[in-house]
């Protein structure tokens, strides 16, 4: 079906290890004898195209926007090998209902958005609030770059290379006091430049929370860009949240406030439909949304379009050893 | 635009016309076309064509009546027929491209969620209607009783509509859902009127006209 080319995604550097591509042993290891003859200066050529190798390992920028690279990131569960959704349907299938409520809107209505200057505001309960540029954001801590699944609570799943840094670096910053037990985002609601923004769809402007704990996990991601450039602004610029055992409405666009709370935050879907959005939404197979099973996903953009099988969607969306000591002894169908 | 209707091309057009948007998404699905999550695509666009059938199907009667275009009832058939090919499109992405054909989880799918489950409620009533709709089959079962089974057309329509609106309530965005309903219930309200008027008129003179095409 799909007409991307392998070559063409070796070329943007999406192509990550399948098993058909790792190096046999055998070459592997005559490889090694060889470097070993080629010792001396000879050596340096072999060497060149071996450094080669590891570029690739990160996206390459699609030249569409400013670029916006970080560094490989050592979080534990922040490099899945899995094949990259290709930047075309990550940046044209969405929702962002601030745009409209069809995932091909936001990439059509949000040119409007303007991402500059912008403010991201911190208050509540800590010790340093207030307004913060993004130009100091940008600068506020070392941008990596993360590989990360990301399932939609409708059943569909992306693996996208975000870039950004642990949303622990910022919340360290501001110093948070002890009775902060949430975190609340609040995002942008500007009528004049998003059009749905007054549509009885949600109860604007789009709000979402973490516990602290999730917050200060080191998987929660402040992004800033992805596939080695800065963010669309369909896909939420300038900044946004990933969080990503959790399913995408969790993870809050083109935020403006970060608040910190005592009590848990009323969050937008959780105010549309109590009874299908909890608080929690951590992506979980064996709990299922009212209206649908939530125990397979279809994988956007992995190359076999239409017929893409369905896959098994894992607990904490595979991320469990990184995240499941945080809901221990909770029972995940009352705090779904 | 009566003789344009009976001309003997006017028929194969019109059936060239009804298959583009089947012949559209079968090239999108080979070309890449279809977006990012083609049998998302597949599945919407199919159930968008299944809706604007059943408006256009009921539309034929009004449209008959109003500007005397009795060119239009030799075309009724073939637009419920191309309803009932893309609800039957619509029904099979669904169970390949969505399910796999995995029949146990369909089941339980349709069990589970009410609007599949209203939806599958129209494509099973639609289907008398489609597998009777050639001439032997009028005979057989007298014109009469041909008449009241394809009613349904009425509940069919209404169950598709109840499907759509289900559909959308997850978001709360009912616009689409208020357009197609707004135009079956104008082409319903004129059925009404029409019939209503019909009864005055059989009080003073014969109803010639209604009888050879019954209209309702």
């Amino acid at each position: 079906m799909s007409h991307r080319s392998r070559q063409d995604l070796i070329d943007r550097g999406f192509i990550h290890a399948a098993s058909s591509d790792i190096t046999p042993r055998a070459a592997y290891e005559g490889r090694r004898d060889m470097l070993k003859l080629l010792a001396g200066g000879a050596a340096g050529a072999a060497l060149a195209s071996w450094a080669a190798r590891d570029a690739l390992a990160q996206a390459t920028a699609p030249g569409k926007l400013a670029a916006l690279k970080g560094a490989k990131s050592n979080v534990p569960g922040a490099q899945t090998m899995e094949k990259l959704t290709d930047y075309k349907d990550a940046s044209s299938y969405n929702n962002f209902y601030e745009f409209g409520t069809d995932k091909a809107d936001p990439a059509k209505n949000a040119g409007t958005l303007k991402t500059r200057p912008w403010t991201v505001e911190v208050e509540g309960l800590v010790n340093k609030p207030g307004k913060y540029g993004i130009e100091d954001l940008l600068k506020l801590s070392a941008q990596e770059e993360r590989i990360y699944r990301l399932r939609c609570v409708e059943g569909w799943s992306m693996v996208i290379p975000w870039v950004g840094y642990s949303l622990a670096e910022l919340i360290k910053k501001v110093e948070p006091q002890g009775g902060a037990k949430y975190v609340e985002f609040v995002t942008l609601a500007d009528p004049k430049t998003m059009p749905f923004v007054g549509s009885r769809v949600l109860d604007w402007p789009y709000a979402e929370g973490l516990r602290m704990d999730e917050a200060m996990h080191p998987l929660t991601l402040l992004t800033f860009g992805m596939y080695g450039e800065v963010l669309p602004n369909q896909n939420g610029a300038p900044v946004r949240l990933v969080v990503p055992w959790k399913y995408g409405f969790k993870s809050a666009k083109s935020i403006v406030k970060i608040r910190f709370v005592e009590k848990e935050p009323g969050t937008a879907w959780n105010k549309a439909a109590a009874n299908e959005y909890g608080f929690y939404s951590n992506v979980n197979p064996n709990v299922d949304h009212p209206r649908w099973s939530q125990a397979t996903e279809r994988r956007i953009g992995d190359g076999s379009g239409l017929f893409a099988k369905r896959t098994k969607t894992q607990l904490f969306n595979g991320y469990e050893a990184q995240v499941g000591q945080l809901y221990a002894g909770m029972d995940l169908k009352t705090f779904y | 635009m009566n003789k344009l209707l009976l001309h003997p091309a006017a028929k194969p057009i019109v059936f060239l016309a009804c298959l583009a948007p089947f012949a559209w998404l079968v090239y999108g699905a080979f070309t890449d076309g279809l977006g990012a999550n083609p049998a998302e695509y597949l599945i919407r666009s199919a159930g968008d064509w299944t809706l604007r059938f059943l408006c256009i199907v009921l539309a034929v009667t009004p449209l008959r009546v109003m500007f005397k275009l009795n060119g239009l009832a030799r075309y009724r058939r073939m637009l419920g027929l191309f309803a009932y090919f893309y609800v039957v499109i619509h029904l099979l992405s669904y169970g390949w491209f969505d399910m796999g054909f995995d029949v146990p989880e369909i089941a339980k799918d349709i069990a589970k969620r009410p609007f599949i489950l209203v939806g599958f409620a129209a494509f099973v009533l639609l289907t008398p209607l489609a597998a009777t709709s050639f001439n032997r089959a009028i005979k057989a079962l007298g014109a009469k009783r041909w008449q009241r089974l394809h009613k349904l057309v009425y509940l069919i329509a209404g169950l598709g509509l109840l499907h759509f609106f289900w559909l959308r309530a997850g978001k709360n965005n009912f616009n689409e859902v208020f357009v197609y309903a707004g135009i079956v219930a104008v082409l319903l309200a004129w059925r009404v009127g029409h019939f209503v008027r019909q009864k005055k008129g059989v009080a003073s003179r014969p109803a010639a006209v209604s009888r050879a095409q019954p209209s309702k």
